[in-house]
């Protein structure tokens, strides 16, 4: 088997640049890259393009990005809940992609599946479709979406082993799998790092053919955003 | 009476139907889960990758790897399952999802739809909106009838921009129920006690009044 672990965070975010496009796993806090995203800010690279559904909280996630100033371009579905972030754009200081999420899931697939471009109804007759090729199948409306292009792509799972493979938990998949496919790089963190032969076959999410390097992560803080229980009766 | 959120809900609840599977969006749309009608079996889908969600999880046992697409924490009923997000968008596209519950800030007499956006004053995003607006055969738009100040938000012509254009086939609002058909607003229910010109003095597009319009049963 391909080994594919390197040791920890900073060995496994070598070559990260100024000026890269990334794209980050995860929804809302759900299974956001923590360890990457820790290091990206220690590495204080700037002027960064990031692909990832929403744009963190203010304390915690992609808004600790946004705070240091490192993004120049967000690309994501839905940035409702990070004033920073909304601050940042009204003034005109962040440049900002706001398209549907299937789309950017979509896109996320095709950049790692080989396909340039697809049609999709999503945004069609919106300012989304604007400047965009837009075609009939079957007497409804398609627009035409691309693939996008990340140097690296930044993933959390819960299990992986030293080969890559990937198990993902609850809803933290999420765009975890696409986004493994997509980077010309892909970077896994994982809560627990296994030796090959340790995961059944036939439950691996995401093969380890996608992946160039995976680590241990540690100290995950899972911040919970909307914390909804019924109460114990 | 104009209806309450929780009222509403119940009314969308009605809409139901045995062996549906049903996207509901954020706000008074997660409420319809409350009020699933007795004898038929539905299963709610979660645009962020879960099939058979759950009510919300009982204190102490919530788990951050498990949300719905509101960020709220959430449990799988069995039978439930998980996948990742262009799955989850393969079967809205694909019209595996019989039913799309969501929220709007207008619609248009012409089923259009705006709620993701307010130009140099708001922006959240879409979400996954676009894409089931754009797929879902059938969408119920839950909403107020009014906005804050009392102006109508059900309109001839959408002011803000579109989530999608010509998909709203039925609205339910805090005053009645209208189907959107032929460009204009057809009134179908009225809340308790709530007039016809009541209805008509908070509607800004088209609407069609045909005979006696009964009072909507919750």
């Amino acid at each position: 088997m391909i080994n594919k672990v390197v040791k920890n965070a900073k060995e496994a975010l070598e070559g990260v640049e100024n000026g890269m496009t990334f794209m980050l796993g995860g929804f809302g806090l759900c299974g956001i890259p923590e360890n990457s995203i820790s290091e990206l800010v220690s590495l204080g690279i700037t002027d960064l393009t990031c692909i990832s559904n929403n744009a963190g909280v203010d304390d915690f996630g992609l808004g600790l990005l946004l705070q240091k100033r490192q993004i120049k371009k967000m690309i994501s579905s839905y940035v409702g809940e990070n004033d920073e972030f909304e601050r940042q754009m009204l003034s005109g200081e962040l440049e900002v992609d706001l398209i549907p999420q299937g789309t950017l899931a979509e896109r996320c697939r095709a950049t790692g599946a080989g396909i340039p471009a697809f049609f999709t109804p999503a945004g069609y007759g919106t300012e989304v479709a604007e400047g965009k090729e837009t075609r009939e199948f079957n007497g409804k409306m398609y627009v035409l979406e691309h693939a996008f292009d990340a140097q690296f792509a930044f993933v959390k799972a819960w299990k992986g082993d030293t080969a890559g493979n990937l198990i993902f938990k609850g809803t933290a998949r999420n765009f975890n799998p696409m986004m493994a496919m997509a980077g010309k790089t892909t970077v896994v963190e994982v809560e627990e790092l296994v030796e090959v032969g340790e995961l059944d076959p036939n439950q691996i999410h995401t093969p380890g053919i996608f992946i160039q390097r995976i680590f241990q992560g540690k100290d995950y803080e899972k911040r919970i955003e909307q914390r909804t229980v019924t109460p114990k009766s | 009476m104009a209806l309450s959120k929780q009222q509403i809900a119940q009314r969308i609840a009605q809409e139901l139907q045995d062996k549906w599977y049903v996207n509901l969006g954020i706000g008074i749309p997660t409420l319809v889960a409350n009020y699933i009608p007795q004898g038929i079996d539905v299963e709610f889908q979660s645009e962020n990758g879960l099939l058979g969600m759950g009510p919300f999880p009982v204190e102490g046992t919530e788990d951050a790897d498990l949300i719905n697409a509101g960020k709220q924490t959430v449990t799988i009923l069995k039978g439930g399952s998980l996948f990742d997000s262009a799955m989850s968008f393969a079967m809205i596209r694909g019209q595996h999802v019989q039913l799309t519950v969501l929220g709007a800030m207008e619609v248009a007499a012409n089923g259009d739809i705006a709620n993701w956006k307010i130009p140099g004053r708001m922006v959240k995003g879409m979400g996954g909106a676009m894409d089931l607006v754009a797929s879902a055969e059938n969408i119920i738009v839950a909403m107020m009838h009014t906005n804050k100040k009392g102006e109508s938000k059900l309109l001839k012509q959408c002011s803000l921009p579109l989530t999608g254009v010509g998909c709203v086939k039925k609205v339910v609002t805090n005053l009645a129920v209208l189907e959107i058909k032929e460009g204009a607003f057809h009134l179908l229910e009225r809340a308790p006690g709530v007039s016809v010109e009541e209805i008509q003095n908070a509607t800004e597009g088209n609407l069609i009044v045909d005979g006696e319009i009964p009072e909507m049963k919750l």
